[in-house]
């Protein structure tokens, strides 16, 4: 065992991530892409005031629970949101959440459609299953090398990092999801003489929707906890702040910058869980 | 009557090595010799049946005797191993996907034994399911849906979601689900088992109406063989996958092919099926154009009975004399049988069911007589006749 040489494994990545870069171009096009979504958020974040900001989450939350209302989510909404005003934190949070809204995106309208393939086809899903449990497993400071290779400083590499890293729970459930809808609905659809798309569009999608949006909700958290990750590359927020203290060794701002993230967290996987239930009836 | 729906050598073998195992079956290999060999499943084999335009065809048999396979194979929904399907002089087994949807779409609709509603859509939605996939505009798939909602019965649930509904009713949403597309055949897969006694046969007369209205052609699997007999033009027995028997229900109930289909019969509930022509017997009569007094008491000493059913010359039944009236009319030498007939006897026809005379057949001391439809005396029934043939004798008297 000992007199085999070390399998030069590290060069070759190193020879295969420069040998992507001749693709400058391309990834070039990405980053515009990237950055003129992140740009909208930012730009929108950045017009609301902040009143009307907590106003529409508030009543969007009022909305989405019209059925049973959560008086707690809504306090937490309001106090949760002056505390980060107090603290100085907004334009830092209106960064985050600008991360989070375009990795999830991303990861949506990639890693749906994806699943939905896992789940039509057996290949598909022996060939992604493990890429997927590579990608999360693989720990995510590892992802910032080559996405500043390719990608540069700044928000563009942050976003493309998060949704490396946490797409694969949307993908996952949705396969787990069209999977899961009982064979007779299926077999109903077909009988009916459905087209595939109609089978999908009217009977495995609608039916397999929750556990769908509990993949993008889980999406949502891992890329909120890419947040003090992606500052290192230059993806500013909140995960910047947290990022600084703990070059300055200040316990005191990293607890409140961190308690920040905290708070966005809840108010952010209570509303998507909202939502989910709001659809589902 | 055309024929709607023919199957020939219809095979469904379940597994991996199809091909070996369906050679097996050829071979004639058992069963289990094949499931042993190849680890394949015969699921139906080989079955031949028609099924004609209008009736009602019900297939019956035990747990995993490859109802439900056979029923899938005629819209495909279970791909055939072998044998052909003849819709219509189509070969079903022939068309392209297309062709096989618009068959699906517009030629026949399936109820499924565990109902199959879509949970996310209400039940007027779940009704409508059918005609939005035609791509039927929304005004008129609403009032189709509607019509079929009424005609099973389920009105004022519209906006409910099948999992607020009893099992009896998500049932009736299925069967409004396939019915408000309008097929010309229904393929009913246990399509009754949840309903509760009293709405089943709501139910059944809902489907007998259909067929007979609307012309439908409709292939039922039921568990229940009162519910077999009580709605099945012919009734096809499975098992095994195997066709053991097909035959009206008469045939079925007189002429059971083997022990498998006797067991299957055994505990039916015959008074429903059975009809007065199936108990009665050859009357023993005299004629009032013809006979007198004397022969009148000769035939009862010879038959050892003491009432005579009278009938004329055209056979019109004209009533019942007693053996001591005919007695007392020999004695005053009286040569007229008309002054001692009695006219209020208990009268059937000849299809009545024998469930509707039961009460009759207890209470009147006096044979029933059995009319046609021209008030001619075709039989009479004795008490005996009634209760044995609710035993499971019934029927073979009359041959
Ligand atoms: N998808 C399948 N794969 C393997 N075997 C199957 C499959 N479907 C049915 N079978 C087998 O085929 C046989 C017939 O099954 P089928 O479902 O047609 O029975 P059934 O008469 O409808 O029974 P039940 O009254 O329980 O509904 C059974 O032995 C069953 O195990
Ligand atoms: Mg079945």
């Amino acid at each position: 065992m000992t007199s085999l040489p070390k399998l030069p494994l590290a060069k070759w990545v190193n020879e295969f991530v420069s040998w992507l870069t001749q693709f400058e171009g391309f990834f070039q096009a990405i980053t515009n892409f990237l950055n003129a979504i992140i740009n909208s958020f930012q730009w929108l974040f950045d017009l609301l005031p902040q009143w009307l900001f907590v106003a529409i989450i508030m009543g969007l939350t009022l909305y989405l629970n019209r059925k049973k209302q959560k008086w707690s989510l809504l306090l937490l909404e309001f106090f949760g949101f002056w505390y980060i005003s107090n603290q100085g934190y907004w334009r830092d949070m209106t960064q985050t959440l600008t991360l989070v809204l375009t990795s999830s995106l991303i990861a949506i309208v990639i890693g749906i459609p994806l699943g939905i393939w896992m789940a039509k086809s057996d290949k598909v899903r022996t060939v992604v299953n493990p890429i997927l449990d590579f990608m999360q497993t693989m720990p995510a400071f590892v992802y910032l090398i080559p996405a500043v290779a390719f990608f540069g400083i700044g928000m563009a590499p942050g976003v493309v990092a998060s949704v490396i890293f946490a797409m694969p729970p949307t993908v996952r459930m949705t396969n787990l999801g069209i999977r899961q809808v009982p064979y007779d609905l299926i077999e109903a659809a077909n009988s009916f003489g459905s087209t595939s798309w109609q089978k999908l569009t009217q009977v495995q999608l609608p039916i397999a929707k929750s556990t769908i949006m509990a993949g993008v909700n889980q999406s949502m958290m891992l890329s909120l906890s890419m947040v003090v990750i992606a500052s290192m590359i230059g993806a500013m927020g909140l995960g910047t702040k947290v990022y600084f203290a703990v070059g300055r060794n200040d316990a005191g701002s990293g607890f409140t910058a961190g308690f920040a993230i905290v708070i966005l967290a809840i108010i952010l996987d209570r509303v998507t869980q909202a939502f989910n239930q709001s659809k589902n009836k | 009557m055309t024929t709607k729906v023919e199957v020939k050598n219809l095979t469904k073998i379940f597994g991996k090595r199809v091909n070996k195992a369906k050679e097996l079956l050829m071979a004639g290999a058992s069963k289990a010799d094949i499931l042993k060999e190849t680890g394949a499943t015969v699921g139906v084999d080989r079955a031949n049946f028609t099924v004609d335009e209008g009736e009602i065809f019900v297939i019956m048999g035990l747990s995993g005797s490859g109802k439900s396979t056979t029923i899938r194979m005629l819209n495909r929904l279970i791909e055939p191993t072998n044998g052909q399907v003849i819709l219509d002089g189509q070969d079903v087994m022939a068309m392209s996907k297309d062709e096989l949807r618009e068959i699906r779409r517009h030629k026949m609709s399936m109820v499924f034994q565990n109902f199959a509603l879509l949970p996310n859509r209400t039940v007027l939605e779940n009704a409508e399911y059918g005609l939005e996939i035609q791509g039927v505009d929304k005004a008129t798939r609403e009032k189709q849906a509607n019509d079929a909602l009424e005609m099973v019965g389920l009105t004022g649930y519209n906006d409910q979601y099948p999992t607020q509904l009893s099992g009896g009713m998500q049932q009736r949403v299925g069967l409004a689900r396939a019915l408000a597309n309008d097929p010309e055949i229904l393929l009913m897969d246990e399509a009754f088992s949840a309903l509760d006694p009293l709405n089943r046969k709501e139910m059944q007369n809902e489907l007998l109406d259909l067929q007979e209205n609307m012309q439908k052609t409709i292939i039922f699997i039921s568990h229940d063989l009162n519910e077999a007999l009580r709605i099945g033009d012919h009734i096809m027995i499975m098992r095994d996958g195997e066709i053991v028997q097909i035959g009206s229900p008469e045939e079925i109930l007189t002429h059971p092919a083997n022990d498998y289909v006797e067991r299957f019969i055994e505990d039916v509930d015959r008074s429903k099926v059975l009809t007065a022509s199936r108990v009665m017997i050859r009357p023993v009569t005299v004629n009032i154009d013809k006979d007198g007094p004397r022969i009148t008491l000769r035939r009862m000493r010879e038959n050892e009975i003491s009432s005579l059913y009278v009938i004329d010359n055209q056979h019109h039944m004209v009533g019942l004399v007693d053996a001591r009236d005919v007695i007392q009319l020999i004695k005053d030498n009286n040569r007229d049988l008309s002054s001692i007939i009695n006219h209020d006897v208990p009268t059937v026809e000849m299809d009545t069911p024998l469930k509707s005379m039961m009460d009759e057949a207890s209470h009147s001391p006096l044979p029933i007589a059995v009319l046609d439809d021209r008030n001619r005396l075709q039989g009479i029934i004795i008490r005996g006749a009634v209760l044995d043939a609710l035993n499971g004798n019934g029927g073979d008297s009359h041959d």
